[in-house]
């Protein structure tokens, strides 16, 4: 037998679910891989044109990081998976 | 080496010198001893009990391997070490069996090497693994040209960043032959 609590903390906004803020994979710079070779693996994992592969390629250069995708956390787990076959250091961020 | 070039179909070809064979074999040997999934782990346990394992969910000390298997959430340790796993034993497997796949269509004499597109993007992610291990082993920068030109004549490391630029310019025209 229980009794109802006569009150109910509320869940911090911290613990809230956050659909309005998406999930993304982001592709950190690090000094080994290739510029080629990052480029063609956004490409060919993502089947984004040259142009924008090349483009988010020089932003994790420059800038030391880039948003490669965003979307559900479980298909950015699966990008990070998939980055980390390829030995691209990514990882998962609630944006 | 001749580079590599594109044939019809899709595949790549180039030609290796033996040395060139014999150093690639074993340079992928290193990464597979290194990333070869625990074999209890992998045969004798179910992957549940296989979670389970607490030490699965750390990142590795060795930074040659932590560089390999690397964090798949930063800033997060209880998120990255959630993550790891349930994912690190399927990266080390699937790392172990690209290694083999470059292994088995790399010829032991050298010589004509055919890829299919498919062997050749196990060697594209293989030669990548095998220039994270040695990049990592050595420090290198984004400036490696500067820091190899300022070694010591007889500093040993001399003949790593060698065989580092070298796997640098093996990639690029696999890359370049993919396109």
């Amino acid at each position: 037998m229980s009794v109802a609590p006569a009150e109910v903390d509320l869940p911090r906004s911290a613990d809230k679910p956050t659909p309005d803020k998406p999930w993304v994979t982001i592709v950190w710079n690090d000094p080994i891989n290739l510029m080629s070779y990052v480029t063609y693996v956004f490409q060919h994992v993502f089947g984004y044109p040259k142009k924008k592969a090349e483009k988010l390629m020089l932003d994790v250069h420059h800038k030391g990081r880039a948003v490669v995708a965003s979307g559900a956390r479980e298909a950015m787990e699966h990008n990070v998976e998939v980055l980390h076959g390829y030995g691209l250091w990514a990882t998962v961020h609630q944006d | 080496m001749d580079p590599f070039r594109s044939t019809r179909g899709g595949g790549v070809k180039a030609t290796l010198a033996a040395a060139e064979a014999s150093l690639l074999r074993s340079l992928v040997a290193q990464v597979m001893d290194l990333i070869e999934p625990d074999a209890a782990k992998a045969t004798d346990l179910d992957e549940l009990e296989a979670i389970l394992q607490a030490d699965a969910a750390e990142t590795p000390t060795d930074p040659v391997l932590a560089r390999l298997l690397p964090d798949g959430y930063r800033d997060n340790p209880d998120a990255a070490g959630e993550f790891r796993k349930y994912t690190e034993l399927s990266l080390r497997a699937a790392k172990y069996e690209t290694a083999q796949a470059m292994l088995d269509s790399l010829p032991e004499q050298g010589g004509k090497l055919q890829l299919t597109q498919e062997q050749a993007q196990a060697w594209l992610k293989a030669l990548n693994d095998v220039r994270l291990a040695l990049g990592t082993k050595l420090g290198v920068a984004e400036d490696f040209e500067e820091q190899w030109d300022g070694l010591a004549a007889k500093d040993p490391r001399r003949t790593a960043f060698e065989v580092y630029a070298w796997l640098g310019a093996v990639q690029e025209s696999l890359v370049r032959a993919l396109w």
